[in-house]
């Protein structure tokens, strides 16, 4: 079986967003970049099926040089190659698009990453994937087991989950508890090195978006606190004056 | 050139976040010189059908066929780009669900649309094509131009509020081809939460964290939940613990949500959290710990014990 694990390199969660440059560009300063949250749940399942089924796992990430770090992190929790598409990942179609050029080439089994990257939160780039192959798309997936030629799939749904079945291929959109977060451990992170990560240049269109600049959301005013005696007061307060109840 | 809006209906009933959708497609349509034609998919009875011109719609299509009953992300999105074409729409209006997220990269990708999630405005067209939308997990926000002849919108929960006028709207019955291949993915069961106020749909929202203690505290939640006609919700550790489902979790990476109204109890307000939550227009926190940082990123604020504050809050409601 042969499994393509599709990563971000996205700002950690922790990170206070600013801008810069009149607000068209991500302050990067100070800034660490981590494998996308979803992306991790992905790769980790991917290589949980390698060690069971004996699967190959491919890296890929549409990004700048910058994102190699991110890659070689993947390397070393237990991805086999990895294939860096070089181009700023800005819009859904285009990234799709270097995805599925890349899946015509090799014919994976599984495309897997996360539900969405935590950047654009556009969560659209598998579906579109699925799309442009001809291929069912599925997120965001809970949990996978592959029996066969058939994956079994957990996905969650509006107030609960819902239990699904598909033939493979497929290209699925990844979040916990899928999996557990691996960690590298030094084996991996000596290995990691000397593993193959080539550099190709994006195929196909144009953009379909781009981002004119960026804002911060406005400061919410002063918190009014309500002494815990008085609580009663708030639900008054919530009536008439914020007028949402 | 016209705006089609996807209105979704659950349990035969359009619902609340597709009204706004059809809201915001007449408004486009307005602003572009055009109609917002309404396509509803799967059963919904005719008045159903009809108050989708309430909103806005000039006009409904239905594709009513058995095969469409249930949701199914792959099929619907065919039918949408089908009516899509018939109506020579160039803009596409979703609301952001389950159903929808998944519709709305196919069309893309079918269309070769310029596509925006998470939209918060109407959109800008003084020069190109452009809107708003919420990124960096609700920490910031981007203004997209859209670039390509379709363009297809997912807006966020409140982004706009729909007045409703008395007008109806004619109904068309749309019946496409459907393809095989779209129906590849078979469902063999699910479990849902039935009965209760839907947490992306819901207009208030009661979330508890750690400072609850266990899952055998919900009931002054859920209480004050019922009390109010508002979902409940809960923070990342809750749901890592199983105190409650994952369906529930709000924040960084699980659920964003923006309410109306966000009342935050035992939830100290890590950056993650407050994350999934801060587009809520309203935001009360209710902690024990004066220095909890949720404080700062709230709009009311009571320190004290959860226990004690909570029943009175329901008691506070149930007398109103």
């Amino acid at each position: 079986m042969k499994i393509l694990v599709c990563v971000t390199s996205v700002p950690d969660t922790t990170t206070k967003i600013a801008f810069t440059d009149n607000n068209t560009k991500l302050n990067k300063a100070g800034v660490t970049f981590i494998t996308g949250p979803y992306d991790d749940y992905a790769l980790a399942r991917a290589v949980e099926l390698k060690e069971k089924t004996g699967a190959s796992v491919t890296v890929l990430n549409v990004g700048e040089a910058d994102s190699e770090p991110v890659i070689r992190k993947c390397l070393a929790i237990g991805a086999d190659d990895a294939i860096r598409v070089n181009a700023e990942p800005t819009d859904a179609y285009f990234v799709a698009e270097q995805i599925a050029a890349i899946a015509k080439e090799n014919n994976y089994d599984l495309i897997l990453m996360g539900r969405e990257s935590i950047d654009y939160n556009g969560g659209q780039v598998h579906g579109i994937v699925g799309e442009m192959l001809g291929l069912p798309s599925i997120s965001p997936v809970m949990q996978l087991d592959i029996d066969g030629d058939t994956a079994k799939i957990t996905r969650e749904i509006e107030g609960g989950k819902e239990q699904l079945e598909a033939k493979l291929p497929l290209v699925l959109g990844c979040q916990e508890p899928i999996a557990e977060w691996k960690i590298p451990n030094m084996r991996g992170i000596m290995t990691a090195r000397t593993k193959p990560l080539k550099v190709v240049e994006p195929a196909g269109t144009d953009k379909l978006t781009t981002v004119a600049s960026y804002e911060l959301p406005a400061p919410r005013g002063a918190v009014k606190m309500i002494p815990a005696d008085q609580a009663e007061t708030l639900i008054q307060l919530l009536r008439t004056e914020a007028k949402v109840i | 050139m016209s705006v089609l809006i996807f209105a979704e209906v659950d349990e035969g009933k359009l619902k609340k976040s597709s009204q706004e959708a059809i809201f915001y497609g007449a408004k486009v349509a307005e602003q572009t010189g055009t109609t917002a034609t309404a396509i509803i998919v799967g059963e919904a009875s005719d008045t159903e059908l009809a108050s989708a011109g309430r909103f806005g719609a000039t006009k409904v299509l239905h594709a009513a066929d058995s095969k469409l009953a249930e949701p199914n992300g792959m099929a619907y999105a065919s039918v949408v780009a089908a009516a899509a074409q018939q109506e020579g729409a160039n803009v596409i209006v979703l609301a952001k669900s389950s159903l929808a997220d998944a519709m709305t990269a196919r069309l893309a990708g079918k269309l070769k649309a310029a596509l925006a999630a998470n939209v918060v405005e109407l959109p800008d067209l003084s020069n190109g094509f452009r809107v708003k939308s919420s990124i960096y997990t609700g920490k910031a926000f981007a203004y997209n131009d859209l670039k390509a002849d379709v363009k297809i919108l997912a807006i966020k929960k409140n982004t706009i509020t729909p007045e409703e006028s008395e007008a109806t709207a004619p109904v068309e019955a749309f019946t496409p081809a459907l393809n095989d291949k779209d129906f590849a993915i078979a469902v063999k069961g699910s479990e849902k939460a039935s009965g209760d106020v839907l947490l992306p749909e819901a207009d208030v929202v009661v979330s508890a964290g750690r400072g609850l203690k266990g899952p055998e505290n919900w009931g002054i939640v859920e209480d004050l939940a019922n009390a109010l006609h508002a979902a409940t919700a809960c923070s990342k550790p809750v749901s890592d613990l199983d105190w409650r489902p994952h369906a529930e979790h709000v924040g960084q990476t699980g659920l964003k949500i923006s309410p109306n109204l966000y009342i935050a109890c035992g939830i100290s307000g890590a950056i993650q959290h407050l994350a999934g939550v801060n587009s809520s227009k309203v935001i009360v926190v209710i902690n024990k710990d004066p220095e909890a940082p949720f404080f700062k990123s709230a709009d009311y604020g009571i320190v004290g014990d959860v226990f004690d504050v909570l029943p009175r809050l329901t008691k506070a409601v149930k007398a109103l």
